[in-house]
C-alpha cells in the first residue's frame, strides 16, 4: 500500500512538473516579441554557448568520425564495399549521430550550466532584484539564454558534422590513400535534401529543450546550495530524456513526409 | 529621532495582511501604516514573517488575503506595467545585497535605469547618473569593480546605490547591518539617514540591531508570530513591561 502512495505521489510530481514546464514554455512565446529585445544580452549568450563550444564539439566530432570509420572499415571491406565508407558515414553523421551526439554534449555543456547559473541568481536573491526594480527578469535572463541556445545548436551540429567527415576522410586517407577531393565528391554525391533538412531542423528544436528544461531548472531552483546542484543535474538528466523523445518524433515525421 | 506628526500622509497601508505556507501560517493579520518621510523599524524573531511581509509588498510574494495600498494602489490589483512602474518608486535593499554578480559595479547600476525608459526617457551617457549614486555612497572609486571584488559593506553600500538610482519614495531595508562588523554597521546606519535626509524617502527597516532600531526609527513594530505584537517609538517600547517586548532589548 506504501509503495502504491509511492508511486501515485511521484506520477503526480510528473504531471505537475510537466504543466510546470509547459506554463514556463508558454510565458516565453508571450515575452519573446515584448519589448525591450534585450538583443545586447542574445548576442553575448551566443557568444559564450557557441564559441564556448566550439573545441568540446570539434573534438568530439573528430573523434567520433575517425572512430566510426576505424570500426566501419574492416567489416565494409570484408564486402568489398570500402567505396561506400564516405556515403555511410556522411549519412549516418549528419541524419542522425552529429545532431544528438551534439546535442547531448550541449546538454552536458550548456543546460547544467544555464541551470547553474540562473539557480544561483535565484538562490542569491538577484533574479528577486530585477524583479523589484521594476526590470523583467524573465526576458532577460530566461528568454535570450533559450533563443541562444536554439540559434547556436544548428550551428555547432553543422561543425561538428563537417569536422566529423573530416576525420573520417583522414583515416581513408591513410588507409586508403584518398584524396580530400575524391572524398568530399563522395560525400556530396550522395548526400540528399532529405538527408540535410529534417536534420538540420530538428537541431533547432534540440537547442530549444537545452535552453528550456536548462532556465526552468534554474529559475525555479529552491533549498539554497544544494538546489543549484540539484537543478544542474537535473537540468541534464531531463534534457537528455528529452532530446531522445523529440529525436523520435523528429525522424518519425520526416519519415511521414519524406518516405519513398 | 521623534514619532512623526499624524498630519502626515500615509504612503503605505497594509490591513489583515494573511499568508500561509502549508499548515506553517506566517502572516496572521499583519496591519501597519507607514507615513511620508517616516523610518518605521520593524523587530521581531527569526522566521515571525518579516520578510516574507516585506516580500508581499512589492509583490514578490503573494498573499492568502488582507489588501496592501503603496501610494494609494492595491498591491494586488495591479497589471504587470503598472507594478512595475510602481516598483521604481520602491527600493529594496536585500539582506544578501544581491547584486548581479556577472555584471561590474557600473552595469549593476545601469541595469535598471536603461530599463525604465518611460520614467527616465532614453539616456545615452549614464556616467554621471551612475557616479553620482556611487558618491552618495562614498564608493565613485569601486565603479569598475566586479561584485567578487568587494567586502560585505561595499556590497552593501553598492546595492543602496543600485537603489537610489532609480529616485525611489519608498525604501525598504531587509536586514541592512547583518553580517557586517559594528564600525561598518554604523557606516551603513550614517547613510541610511543622509539619504532619507537627502531625498525625503520614507522607510521600513527590518533589524535585529537594537542600535540599529534606536538611532533611526521614527516609530516601531513589534512582530510576533505573524501579526503586530506592540507599536510605538523606541523609547516607548524599552519602556514597555510585557516580557515579549522587553525580550527584544535585552
Amino acid at each position: 500500500m506504501n509503495s502504491y502512495f509511492k508511486i501515485k505521489e511521484s506520477i503526480q510530481l510528473f504531471l505537475i512538473e510537466i504543466g510546470e514546464l509547459s506554463y514556463f514554455c508558454g510565458r516565453f512565446f508571450k515575452e519573446v516579441f515584448k519589448r525591450p529585445m534585450e538583443f545586447k544580452e542574445f548576442i553575448r549568450q551566443c557568444y559564450n554557448m557557441g564559441n564556448r563550444s566550439l573545441l568540446l564539439v570539434a573534438v568530439t566530432g573528430f573523434i567520433i568520425g575517425l572512430v566510426f570509420t576505424l570500426q566501419s572499415r574492416p567489416t565494409l571491406q570484408q564486402f568489398g564495399a570500402v567505396s561506400w565508407i564516405p556515403a555511410m558515414v556522411s549519412v549516418s553523421i549528419i541524419r542522425e549521430i552529429g545532431p544528438i551526439i551534439t546535442a547531448l554534449i550541449c546538454a552536458g555543456r550548456i543546460g547544467s550550466g544555464i541551470g547553474a547559473e540562473l539557480g544561483s541568481m535565484r538562490v542569491t536573491e538577484q533574479i528577486d532584484a530585477m524583479e523589484v526594480s521594476g526590470t523583467n527578469p524573465f526576458k532577460y535572463l530566461v528568454v535570450t539564454r533559450i533563443l541562444a541556445t536554439t540559434f547556436m545548436l544548428p550551428v555547432l551540429v553543422m561543425f561538428g558534422d563537417a569536422i566529423a567527415i573530416y576525420g573520417s576522410y583522414l583515416v581513408e586517407n591513410v588507409k586508403g590513400n584518398v584524396s580530400l577531393l575524391l572524398y568530399f565528391n563522395q560525400v556530396f554525391n550522395h548526400l540528399e535534401f532529405f538527408d540535410i533538412v529534417p536534420s538540420t531542423i530538428k537541431t533547432f528544436f534540440f537547442g530549444f529543450a537545452i535552453g528550456l528544461v536548462g532556465c526552468f531548472k534554474g529559475y525555479y531552483c529552491t533549498k539554497g546550495t544544494a538546489g543549484v546542484g540539484l537543478a544542474a543535474n537535473s537540468a541534464v538528466v531531463n534534457t537528455s530524456m528529452l532530446l531522445f523523445i523529440i529525436d523520435f518524433i523528429a525522424v518519425f515525421v520526416a519519415n511521414i513526409f519524406y518516405d519513398n | 529621532m521623534n514619532a512623526p506628526s499624524p498630519l502626515l500622509k500615509p504612503i503605505i497601508e497594509i490591513k489583515d495582511l494573511r499568508k500561509s505556507y502549508g499548515d506553517n501560517h506566517v502572516l496572521n493579520g499583519f496591519n501597519m501604516v507607514l507615513y511620508e518621510g517616516e523610518n518605521l523599524v520593524i523587530m521581531g524573531k527569526s522566521g515571525c514573517g518579516k520578510t516574507v511581509m516585506i516580500k508581499c509588498l512589492v509583490g514578490l510574494d503573494e498573499s492568502d488575503s488582507g489588501t496592501i495600498q503603496v501610494m494609494g494602489k492595491d498591491i494586488g490589483k495591479l497589471d504587470q506595467t503598472t507594478l512595475d512602474e510602481l516598483r521604481t518608486e520602491i527600493g529594496f535593499l536585500f539582506q544578501g545585497s544581491a547584486l548581479y554578480d556577472s555584471m561590474s559595479v557600473r552595469e549593476n547600476l545601469e541595469f535598471p535605469l536603461r530599463r525604465h525608459i518611460k520614467k527616465f526617457g532614453y539616456i545615452e551617457d549614464t556616467t554621471q547618473l551612475v557616479m553620482e549614486a556611487l558618491e552618495n555612497v562614498g564608493l565613485a572609486h569601486a565603479v569598475n569593480l566586479m561584485p567578487s571584488e568587494l567586502s560585505g559593506g561595499m556590497k552593501r553600500r553598492i546595492a543602496l546605490a543600485r537603489t537610489l538610482i532609480l529616485q525611489p519614495k519608498i525604501i525598504l531595508y531587509d536586514e541592512p547591518t547583518t553580517g557586517l562588523d559594528p564600525i561598518t554597521s554604523k557606516e551603513i546606519i550614517v547613510l541610511m539617514m543622509s539619504i532619507q535626509k537627502k531625498y525625503n524617502t520614507s522607510a521600513i527597516i527590518i533589524t535585529h540591531d537594537v542600535d540599529c532600531a534606536r538611532v533611526i526609527s521614527n516609530r516601531m513594530i513589534l512582530m510576533v508570530d505573524g501579526i503586530n505584537y506592540a507599536e510605538g517609538t523606541f523609547e516607548e517600547l524599552s519602556k514597555n513591561k510585557d516580557p515579549k517586548v522587553q525580550a527584544f532589548f535585552k
